[in-house]
């Protein structure tokens, strides 16, 4: 993790870089407390140490992953032909 | 034992299920030897009520301990080469049944759910067609495992270094309420117990756990309490997060659709969401980590993920057969409403 003074206000305030990692075909986990914007203006908060944004947009609990996405994933293996352990 | 005033007594022992369990309760009512013991040769069946009594109240002297039971028993040298030997059993069972596998591809199918036509997930036939009376018998057999939530798995934090230590402790943070005594996991259980009706004193329901949950905690304590099992531990621990998210919300759908409160509700509803974070923490970050620094523990990892698969299958297994034959899935008496 990086930190120091903020490059655009100079202030002394220390920010801290986060670090932010993607699961192929699931969530964005970002490093928390995370504030997220909904579209229509209002924000939920999620405080963990790490909290998994659903890119799928599939999840009960949006903007919150709930690992909805393993089934979109596996839907899209069958579609493609896929099979397991091919 | 005179009780010392203000402490927690710890939860009374319960009745004996055969030799070895008896003699256990012997020891540690009059710290005495456990004599009689034999019966931990090959006569007793590894899978039993009785041997995994026994080894539960072994193991519970490093957790809590017994009402009126000297803690120093927790370091007894007649105790603890019992416990050894049963744990010797205990493993040679979980390793004559546990398919080789190799570790990605355990630990890739573990986001599989079951396909149509295989028998469903306990939690599939909770969110289905569980009564409220189910959901009571699941949450009170549990309670052995969720009133102490964690606490098994803290003892690897000591054998592992770098990336999977911080993220074993990241995690294990959570699991015990980011510094809030409220938000401990165990805590929400109690509620969740609480709102459903259920005594949520620590230990209450032991004497009602069947073998096949006790073999469950177990499981968690054999791996926990031995250095040369991390690599099964931290297998264990990517069963659990992998697959506790999408169980979670079907429990927690099952509650709402049998109308309990919010607070049985949110145990579960909280392990959605963390879980799904847990999960990619504990494969990416603890079984990754792991593996970077010991790369020879990769067969123990997977041996610890099928171990895991094979004793929740073992426990599902006997609590639907019993609610299918409308009975109890409890040891003894059924719960008073
Ligand atoms: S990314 Fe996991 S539910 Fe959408």
């Amino acid at each position: 993790m990086h930190s120091g003074r903020d490059a655009i206000t100079g202030s002394d305030r220390v920010r801290t870089t986060r670090r932010v990692w993607a699961e192929e075909d699931g969530p964005l986990l970002v490093e928390g407390p995370v504030e997220f914007r909904l579209a229509d203006g209002t924000s939920v908060v999620s405080d963990r140490f790490v909290v998994a944004v659903c890119t799928c947009r599939r999840s009960a609990a949006y903007p919150w992953c709930d690992t909805t996405h393993r089934h979109l994933q596996r839907r899209q293996d069958a579609d493609s032909g896929r099979t397991e352990g091919s | 034992m005179p009780q010392i005033p203000g402490r927690q007594p710890g939860p009374p022992l319960p009745t004996p299920r055969g030799p070895l369990s008896r003699a256990v309760l012997h020891a540690l009512r009059t710290s005495g030897m456990p004599g009689g013991t034999e019966a931990a040769g090959e006569a007793t069946d590894p899978w039993g009520e009785d041997l995994q009594l026994a080894l539960y109240m072994l193991y519970e002297l490093h957790y809590r301990g017994f009402e009126a039971v000297d803690e120093e028993l927790e370091w007894s040298p007649e105790l603890l080469t019992l416990r050894r030997a049963l744990e010797h059993r205990y493993l040679a069972a979980l390793r004559a049944s546990v398919p080789a596998a190799d570790m990605t591809q355990a630990l890739d199918g573990l986001l599989d759910e079951p396909a149509r036509g295989e028998p469903p997930s306990l939690s599939d036939h909770l969110a289905r067609h569980g009564t409220l009376a189910d959901l009571r018998e699941y949450a009170a057999m549990r309670s052995l495992y969720h009133l102490k939530e964690a606490d098994p798995h803290a003892w690897v934090i000591p054998r592992l270094t770098g990336t999977a230590k911080a993220a074993m402790v990241a995690v294990e943070f959570d699991e015990f309420g980011a510094g809030r005594a409220e938000d401990i996991h165990a805590r929400l259980f109690a509620d969740l117990m609480e709102d459903l009706g259920l005594d949520s004193t620590y230990g209450r329901y032991l004497e009602q756990a069947p073998a096949t949950m006790l073999a469950s905690v177990n499981l968690m304590s054999l791996f926990g309490l031995h250095r040369s099992l991390r690599g099964a531990l931290a297998g264990h621990f990517a069963h659990v997060e992998t697959t506790s998210s999408p169980a979670s919300r079907r429990l927690a759908a099952a509650l709402r659709r049998v109308g309990a409160g919010a607070a049985a509700v949110r145990f579960y509803a909280e392990h959605v969401e963390a879980d799904a974070v847990h999960e990619q923490v504990v494969r990416h970050q603890v079984v990754g980590g792991l593996l970077e620094e010991e790369p020879e523990l990769a067969a123990d990892v997977a041996f610890g993920i099928g171990a895991t698969a094979l004793v929740e299958d073992r426990f599902a297994e006997r609590t639907l057969s019993h609610w299918q034959e409308g009975g109890s899935a409890l040891r003894g008496p059924v719960l008073p409403v």
